[in-house]
This record gives C-alpha cells, sequence and structure tokens, in this order.
C-alpha cells in the first residue's frame, strides 16, 4: 500500500509505486484540477506541489511522495481565495483555462520564496509554464497583483 | 639477546612498510614523486575528450541557463543556475529531474543530486582548451575545494557516472565509463599535468 498525504488527507493506495502521480491524483484520487499537457516534463500544465516545490506530476513517481505533502490546486487555499486565484479572477487571466492550474501552482512557490518579485524574477520562476492562448502578459500582471495583495496582508 | 633481535625486527620491519607507502598521506606523497609528464598529458587527453563531451559540458555550461541535447544547445524553458546550481523558485532542476530517469525518448535523465555547479564557482567546461581545463580542475580554488584524494574520488561519484546512464536518445561520453576512471587516475596520479594549448 502507497500512504500519501493530498490537500492535508492521508490516502492508503493499492497502486504501483510506479504509476506518475499525475495518474493517481486525476484517476483514482478524483482530482481533475491537474491537468495533463504534454506528458514529459515540457509544459507545465500538471504542476503541484510536493513538500512546497513546484514537480511536474506528469513525470514523478507516486513512489516520491510516500509519506510526503503533495498539494493541488483544488488544496491550495480553503476557499478559493489565495491572493493569485483572487488576482487571476480580477484581471480575468484565463482564456481556454487549460494551463492555469500549473501557472497558479508555479507561481503560488515563486510568492511564497520572493513577496516582492521583479519582472525578471517572474519570468525566471514561469518559462516552464506554457500557455497556447498566450495569456502570458496577464498571468504575468496578476503575479505581480497578487503580490501586492500578499504584502498587503490579502489571505 | 632474543629479545633484542625481536625489537630490531619490528624496528626493519616498520620502516620497509612506511618506506614503501603503507599510509594513506604517503600515497599523495608518493605520487607527487612519480611524474611523468607525456603520460599524464597524454591520460589527460582522453579524460579531456569526455570532459567536452555533451554528457559532461551540458552541466558546466559557460552561462548561467544549462545545455541540452547532443547538440548541446541551450535548454529548453531557460532554468538558471541559481545561487546552489539547483535553480530557482518554481525551476528548481528537481521539479522535472527526477532521482531515476523517467522513461521514454528524450525524457528528462534523473539522477538525485542532479544540479550545476553554484554560482560561486561554476567550474565551467564549456569553451575550455585542454590546458584551460587541466589547470582549472587541478586548482583547487576553482575546482570545488577538491584535493587530489577527493579528485581520484570524484570520478567515482554517482552523478558523473550517471553520464554514461542518460536515458533514451543520448549518446554516451565517447569513452567507456571505466576507460575514463582509468584515464583520469592516470592523469591525476602521474601528476594531473596540464597540456601546453
Amino acid at each position: 500500500m502507497i500512504k500519501v498525504n493530498i490537500n492535508k488527507k492521508d490516502y492508503e493506495l493499492d497502486i504501483d509505486p510506479e504509476t506518475p502521480l499525475l495518474w493517481v491524483l486525476r484517476d483514482t484520487i478524483g482530482l481533475v484540477g491537474t491537468k495533463y499537457g504534454c506528458g514529459v516534463a515540457q509544459c507545465g500544465a500538471c504542476v503541484v506541489h510536493l513538500n512546497g516545490q513546484a514537480v511536474r506530476s506528469c513525470v514523478t513517481k507516486v513512489s516520491r511522495a510516500v509519506g510526503q505533502k503533495v498539494v493541488t490546486i483544488e488544496g491550495l487555499s480553503e476557499n478559493n481565495d489565495h491572493p493569485l486565484q483572487k488576482a487571476w479572477v480580477d484581471l480575468d487571466v484565463v482564456q481556454c483555462g487549460y494551463c492555469q492550474a500549473g501557472q497558479i501552482m508555479s507561481a503560488a512557490v515563486l510568492l511564497r520564496e520572493n513577496k516582492n518579485p521583479t519582472e525578471k524574477d517572474i519570468e525566471n520562476a514561469m518559462e516552464g509554464n506554457i500557455c497556447r492562448c498566450g495569456t502570458y502578459l496577464r498571468i504575468k500582471k496578476a503575479i505581480h497583483l497578487a503580490a501586492e495583495m500578499q504584502r498587503k496582508g490579502s489571505k | 639477546m632474543g629479545k633484542f633481535i625481536i625489537v630490531i625486527m619490528v624496528i626493519i620491519i616498520t620502516v620497509g612498510l612506511l618506506a614503501s607507502g603503507f599510509s594513506i598521506n604517503n600515497d599523495l606523497r608518493t605520487t607527487r614523486n612519480k611524474i611523468d609528464s607525456a603520460a599524464s598529458i597524454a591520460a589527460f587527453m582522453k579524460v579531456y575528450d569526455v570532459l567536452m563531451s555533451p554528457r559532461c559540458i551540458n552541466c558546466h555550461p559557460a552561462g548561467d541557463i544549462p545545455l541540452q541535447g547532443d547538440d548541446s544547445h541551450l535548454h529548453t524553458m531557460s532554468p538558471i543556475r541559481g545561487k546552489d546550481g539547483k535553480g530557482v523558485y518554481a525551476m528548481k532542476c528537481s521539479n522535472c529531474h527526477q532521482p531515476t530517469n523517467s522513461p521514454g525518448l528524450n525524457t528528462p535523465p534523473g539522477n538525485p543530486k542532479w544540479a550545476l555547479p553554484p554560482a560561486d564557482m561554476k567550474m565551467v567546461f564549456e569553451g575550455k582548451s585542454p590546458r584551460d581545463l587541466a589547470l582549472q580542475i587541478m586548482d583547487y580554488k576553482r575546482n570545488g575545494h577538491k584535493n587530489k584524494a577527493q579528485l581520484i574520488e570524484h570520478a567515482r561519484d554517482t552523478l558523473v557516472k550517471a553520464g554514461w546512464n542518460m536515458g533514451e536518445g543520448r549518446k554516451p561520453p565517447p569513452l567507456p565509463y571505466e576507460e575514463f576512471v582509468a584515464a583520469w587516475d592516470e592523469w591525476i596520479s602521474k601528476g594531473g599535468v596540464a597540456p601546453n594549448n
């Protein structure tokens, strides 16, 4: 049995330890907010947090997550009110939306480690998240806004 | 009289063992005494071919972005080195590079130690001449603070060895791993001599 903590909930799963974490999240647990994009760690659609780091769940075997803490877009905040989620709504960032869970999860690591990121910091953090709709300018603007909310004490 | 003979024998044996290089420290002293420039340089040129192969220079780039592929192009997504060589924010090496190779053609190769050299000691291979690279590796202040014994050991490091097991779609270095280690040891043990150019 594989023991994993996902979004603060413990799971015991009868599953092949080689299974990509993405499929465990989507197919076994039913958390489908995390998306399959490329399957080879090239696009960022499947980013989740493993002990706070923005891992690509399509190439991360579930065995790496044993005994560790996984957070998905569903667990990023209690009420979908993480500053990034609020900024995303405020600025209407999303077009098709497919990549956005991965974008937000990557941006959340940036904002945790850097409370006041520059344009360059944002680019360095977000280079690995591709958006085929080309919403990059709105994503960047929303990250700045979320950083400002965070600094002003918004949850 | 018997005791005197035993004491003399013990002294002779002890001196004999020390003179033959019995201690670890003496190994290094012995290697310094056996400098063979021609053999050392010949061995280094084999080492150089390996160190300049994509499997080595891709993570010892001249810039702060790693290289990728057999043609050593800039790594897609432009991940940057970061202070500790392990990337930054959501772009840390281990976010994609797992403890082991990912299955499939050209998927991320893996190792638990995956990283570039740190920002305060970049240990660049890319673009270095044989002489410059040999001098850099033998320089304690530029080689990650390794003495000769630690350099010898470094060739056995699991991340170095991983260069010969980089997953599907990547050519291994031009020498088999065992031959590389033998050449590396010979280069260092015969003086760690740098070629003239």
